[in-house]
């Protein structure tokens, strides 16, 4: 189709492109324009991420044509800031830190922007409201609508509010003060940097548009390749024919299984877990048989992302469809359809049997005697429960680029949590040696673990080889990322738990079925760990179960398996402690586990936190207050709490940095940052160095660049490539001594350091002035380190929740939320804060609407973010954190993990408070309004 | 995408025109909300597509107390909603433009749009209905003029034949005692696509009700209209009782399916439950809104 030209005002800017009429206009921005701040997180106008403001007006570029720009005058994220400095919307951003993996922020700003400039003084609810449409998934919107707020003072001219001093929305008491000190017995030692909360380095061109994502990058020679998948759900294929698609002008290669050799059927670790490279070159490209609707079947590379798609039409798959299977239950009989022919159950870690099986594995925690524990107890109670299979939801789709050269080497540009990880998989999946591969690591638009694994790179990888050595990139569509990459399991678990009247748990047995998705894998013995990992246990029987079936390959999301198995065992405990007429916080608090009891999962605890959890929320005026006052005749309001586990990871991390002559230290870390782990490694740098944090200039490296690091995974980072900067720092002090003994001509070890300034008698030399006598002293230094750091500690967290349930629709909303978490050391609260609102804001959406909706025949009917129903802005409150720090002694500054364990607690809680607000125990999620009415007997009494 | 040529139609003679040769290959835009994205998913087809957001017909929105409102079918949902006199007079209206989509979808969706969609659930048609909204369509051949509630055919069915296009909507100027309300049951508190959404008017005079009207959305296969409720409520004074009964004539008109967003068990609890809320709304506007001189 012939191009039409079009002249618009772009930032103020007279421009003028040529487009096919079926580009969006978000296409023209970031392929034709370079105006890459606007984001593709959906294509469909469901998440904001590529709003822009035309004639006045904010819009959606995905649904906007580039001809309909014609004439128009367009603002993008790219044109808010004035010439020089940042814009007050974008400062109050970076101060706040409404951002953590920033691929939203574009959407937000120019959302904002477009809000304040026609309401200069919008209360919190406007502001939520008119954020509705802008989704994020890592905030849980807290920071952001007070950055909102703060930037709307700011503009109107008053005085701004620091985010340490924000009023709470129910208008008492700064956040600051309302933080009770559990830990305050405990000695802190005394920081310059943790603890305060600085502005992110990447923060700037993030707010600005100018941070680069995956799928942003640009090459000489780029194609773009699309995926053709698989209408069916378990269908074996019988012929693939593509010689239509190669005779169509402009396509310059196309793969489907036939390409990909067999990888090797060895299981390696991956980030906190393992994978199966066999199962997983099966998962990225089918080869004889399709296992869930969306596996892929061929791709190809063109000249346009459009004539890719079109080529995808002309491929002619022949299937012969199979019987399916979507239940964990059903998936478990004996007659049930197959997925693997090859598979056999590993019982208790023996492969058992010669019988085709789903059953990929049985495994089993036993301890003590349950039965006689269970005799022993005064109340006994046993649920079963049923969880949804939900998405990690990041907002920015998995990208990949790659580039296959003449020479052999593979270069590979993609949105990953974990480069190395990446790097193993396509050297197994490829059959290229692993030095060969270099994956460098862009901006991350969210994981939560669903990133950790690859989807796109290898394709990507093998069209650049087939197309000629040219560089390929693809990007998924948000249907594709629903239907095909890592969801986490559905579960069915039955729990049985018994106590005697005086509160104490005499036994505890839990059995659950997690499903895997098409390839062995769920995270079923991770649930089990945390199932009853707050409690002391004597008699104690946990068997779990890893089940195929004909949906997504499961895949790790923020404390893998723990949500389902908190939304269980909880709601257990909650009932126990109602029937024994005990507090729901003091039955807690009976039969916590403390430092040195073992664990339910095996290991004995160290210096855990979780008393201090229970207690901090028992101290806490939400826990005391009067229920808030139901909003009209059919509502009912009521009051949950659930406290939740998670493990932490400490795991390999190497870094490396470079002392300026001006006193700056360049330190270049392999961690992916998702989160603003670049301020927190280069916090624990400066700490180290008795430096400012400006000082130290953080930059995320790749394979090649740094040393080996592990996954961005398992709340690993801020603690083990902590420790490595700590010990970084350690040896640049070395250094720095070693320097100061040749100036003076002193023996080293008679040099003292203290902070920043070195001593000898009463000579005195500042880490800058030495900087500066680098040369004459020996010459630059550069230091390195890898360690395999040991000593991370598990962490909990107790929360409490208001909900609000209309019983006349089924409808729960969350009126209240607080949420104590043991955080060891807030190296950075605003992003420690960020993470627990972000983990509640995901519990929530687990408990209350988010599921996959599949058809009889295993068709995903709700691949997109309008029906998948994350929360918005305006479906949540803003939500308390209590940072309860009770440090690691194995880490210099205390750091534990405090990513995940946010997320296990909140399906736990909020079934808890309705059962409180209408009487009901809920045993299904989601707990959206149909099944609230289901469970209260309104509708569907009779359904199963 | 697949590849289309477009253009920008100047009048509703042009348009028309290029909507009778080219008959099904042509694709009318306006605010591009659902045709981009299903011209993206291949679940509609265009060779051309005619934008026609510069038909000056297309975008007039005129109001006043003797005549009614006129509203373009291209005028997007924000215009609307801006305007404080439309926003008084058609209360049932605002709802209804305010909770399609976000800030940043009601920058571009339209009323046309809304309704060529024709989706059972489409959020504006109860509502239009509600106002007694009436179509005018243009072809080559002239003008008709068709009730709201008249023309839907089936799920994204409507009654515009080749080359005709949807011109303008015209609702009647509200009598004295009118009140009017949209509903809609979403689990997400915006962003959302109606379980069942809920048109309800109700023009009260001397404590009777004179007129009711009562539409519903997603819970047949084209919105609906359900006189049988408002002949419940009509010639009797507005009570807990006559309530009740309306809302349950229209839980009885209700032929719902179950499908990925609610059950037909659901769907038609929820059809008694927002008929009785949108009229408890309907009839607090009728005796709060500030009442049309002339009547
Ligand atoms: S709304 Fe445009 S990309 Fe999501
Ligand atoms: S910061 Fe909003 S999606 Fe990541």
């Amino acid at each position: 189709m012939s191009k039409v030209l079009v002249s618009a005002i772009i930032n103020e800017e007279p421009t003028e492109f040529l487009c096919e009429p079926r580009q969006s206009l978000l296409e023209v921005l970031r392929d034709v324009l370079n105006l890459s701040g606007a984001k593709e997180g959906c294509n469909n106008g469901n998440c904001g991420a590529c709003a822009v403001i035309m004639n006045d007006v904010l819009v959606n570029s995905c649904l906007v044509l580039g001809v309909e720009a014609q004439g128009a005058r367009i603002t993008t994220v790219e044109g808010i800031a004035p010439k020089t400095g940042l814009h007050p919307i974008q400062q109050k951003f970076l101060e706040h830190a409404a951002l953590q993996c920033g691929v939203c922020t574009p959407g937000f700003i120019v959302a904002t922007k477009a809000l304040l400039d026609r309401n200069p003084n919008p209360t919190e609810h406007e502001v939520r409201l008119w954020l509705a449409g802008n989704l994020c998934r890592c905030t849980g919107y807290d920071k952001i609508v007070r950055a909102v707020l703060d930037a709307a003072a700011t503009l109107r001219g008053q005085a701004s509010t620091q985010p340490e001093a924000l009023e709470h929305p129910n208008g008492t008491a700064p956040i600051a003060e309302k933080k009770p000190d559990p830990a305050a017995t405990v000695t802190k030692p005394r920081f310059r940097v943790i603890g305060k909360r600085p502005i992110r380095p990447d923060g700037v061109d993030k707010v600005t548009g100018r941070a680069l994502y995956g799928a942003d990058i640009k090459l000489q020679g780029l194609l773009y390749g699309k995926v053709l998948r698989s209408p069916f759900a378990h269908a074996r294929i019988k012929s693939i024919d593509t010689s239509a698609a190669e005779a169509l002008p402009g396509v310059k290669a196309v793969i489907t299984g036939k390409d990909f050799k067999p990888a090797e059927d060895r299981v390696e670790r991956s980030g906190e877990g393992t994978v199966n490279y066999s199962y997983l070159s099966q998962n990225v490209m089918a080869q004889d048989k399709v296992l869930y609707h969306g596996h892929p079947v061929a791709a190809v590379a063109a000249t346009s992302v459009h004539i890719a798609e079109e080529a995808l039409a002309l491929i002619k798959v022949e299937y012969e469809p199979l019987p399916v299977v979507l239940d964990v239950l059903e998936a478990m009989r004996d007659n049930a359809p197959i997925l693997l022919p090859n598979l056999r159950t590993h019982e208790l870690g023996e492969a058992v049997g010669d019988k085709p099986t789903n059953i990929a594995s049985h495994e089993q925690i036993a301890r003590g005697d349950v039965e006689k524990g269970f005799a022993e107890a005064d109340v006994i109670v046993e649920r079963e429960f049923r969880t949804a299979t939900v998405h990690q939801g990041y907002i920015e789709p998995q990208n990949a680029t790659a580039l296959w050269n003449a020479d052999g080497q593979i270069t590979v540009w993609t949105s990953t949590q974990s480069a190395w990880d990446e790097q193993r998989e396509l050297s197994a999946i490829l059959h290229v040696p692993l030095s060969h591969i270099r994956v460098i690591p862009m901006e991350i638009g969210g994981g939560f673990g669903g990133k950790l694994n690859v989807y796109l790179e290898p394709l990507a990888a093998l069209l650049s080889l087939k197309a000629g050595h040219r560089p390929v990139k693809l990007w998924m569509q948000r249907d594709e990322v629903l239907k095909a990459t890592g969801p986490t399991s559905a579960s069915v678990i039955r729990v049985k738990v018994g106590a005697r009247k005086d509160g104490v748990i005499t036994a505890a047995q839990a059995w659950m079925a997690y499903e895997a998705g098409a390839f062995p894998g769920s995270p079923v013995s991770s649930g089990m760990g945390v199932i009853f990992a707050p409690y002391r246990l004597e008699n104690l029987l946990i068997d779990g179960y890893d089940v195929v079936v004909n949906k997504p390959p499961a895949k790790p999301y923020r404390a893998p398996g723990g949500t389902n198995a908190a939304f269980a065992g909880e709601s257990v405990i909650d009932e126990l402690a109602e029937k024994l007429g005990m507090d729901p916080l003091e039955f807690r608090r009976i039969n916590a586990v403390r430092e040195g009891d073992r664990s339910a999962y095996g290991p004995t605890y160290g210096r855990i936190a979780y008393v201090e959890t229970i207690e901090a929320i028992a101290a806490h005026p939400h826990y005391h207050s009067p229920l808030p006052q139901p909003s009209g005749p059919h509502a009912r309001v009521g009051r949950g709490v659930a406290s939740g586990f998670w493990f932490n990871w400490d795991g390999k991390s190497s870094a490396s940095a470079t002392v300026n002559p001006d006193g700056g230290v360049a330190f270049l870390e392999g961690s992916t940052d998702i989160g603003g782990t670049r301020a927190s490694l280069a916090m624990q740098l400066a700490e180290t160095l008795g430096i400012d944090y400006e000082d130290v200039h953080p930059m995320v490296g790749d394979t090649q660049t740094v040393g080996y690091n592990d996954a961005t995974g398992g709340s690993r980072t801020t603690y083990g490539s902590g420790l490595a900067a700590y010990h970084l720092g350690k040896q640049i002090i070395e250094e720095m001594r070693a320097r100061a003994a040749k100036l003076w001509d002193v023996p080293v070890d008679e040099i003292v350091v203290e902070g920043n300034l070195y001593r000898h008698g009463d000579k005195v030399i500042s880490f800058k002035e030495l900087a500066a006598k680098l040369d004459e002293t020996g010459g630059p230094i550069s230091v390195s380190v890898s360690i395999d750091a040991k000593g991370a500690l598990p962490t909990f967290g107790t929360h409490v929740v208001d909900v609000e349930v209309d019983i006349e629709t089924g409808k729960v909303s969350i009126l209240r939320y607080t949420a104590a978490q043991d955080v060891g050391c807030a190296v950075h609260p605003s992003y420690v804060e960020g993470q627990i609102h972000g983990g509640v804001a995901q519990g929530v959406g687990w408990a209350l609407n988010e599921e996959y909706v599949y058809d009889a025949e295993g068709h995903l009917l709700n691949a997109s973010l309008l029906d998948y129903r994350m929360p918005t802005a305006l479906d949540l409150p803003m939500i308390e954190t209590i940072l309860v720090e009770v440090p690691n002694p194995s880490h210099p500054f205390g750091v534990k993990g405090v990513g995940e364990v946010p997320i296990v607690p909140p399906a736990a809680a909020i079934a808890n408070a309705i059962y409180r607000a209408v009487g009901v125990r809920m045993n299904v999620l989601p707990m959206n309004p149909r099944n609230v009415l289901r469970a209260m007997g309104v509708i569907e009494r009779h359904a199963s | 995408m697949q590849a289309f040529s477009y253009v920008l139609a100047h009048s509703v003679a042009e348009a028309t025109a290029i909507l009778a040769q080219e008959g099904s290959r042509a694709r009318c835009l306006s605010g591009g909300t659902d045709l981009i994205v299903q011209l993206r998913e291949g679940r509609r087809r265009a060779d051309v597509v005619v934008d026609v957001k510069g038909i000056p017909e297309l975008n007039q929105l005129s109001f006043d107390s003797q005549h009614g409102l006129i509203i373009g079918a291209a005028v997007p949902c924000y215009r609307i909603y801006n305007d404080a006199r439309i926003a008084a007079a058609y209360p049932g209206l605002m709802d209804a433009v305010t909770l399609i989509g976000g800030v940043a979808i009601q920058g571009r969706a339209t009323l046309g749009g809304n309704v060529c969609t024709a989706s059972p659930a489409g959020d504006s048609i109860p509502a239009l209905i509600a106002h007694r909204a009436v179509a005018v369509i243009a072809s080559p051949r002239g003008e008709r003029e068709v009730p709201l509630e008249q023309f839907f055919e089936g799920p994204g069915k409507t009654v515009l034949q080749t080359g005709e296009l949807l011109v303008c909507f015209k609702l009647p100027p509200p009598p004295a005692g009118f009140g009017a309300a949209y509903l809609r049951f979403t689990p997400r508190n915006e962003m959302d696509i109606a379980v069942v959404g809920c048109g309800a008017a109700l023009v009260i005079r001397d404590g009777v009700v004179q007129d009711a009207r009562i539409a519903l959305g997603a819970v047949a296969p084209t919105p609906l209209l359900v006189p049988e409720a408002g002949a419940e409520l009509i010639g009797k004074p507005l009570s807990e009782s006559t309530i009740v009964a309306a809302a349950e004539a229209a839980r009885a008109a209700a032929r719902p399916i179950s499908d990925l967003r609610g059950s037909a068990e659901q769907r038609r609890h929820l059809c008694a439950v927002l008929t009785r809320q949108a009229l408890a709304q309907a009839a607090a506007r009728a005796q709060s809104l500030p009442q049309p001189a002339h009547a």
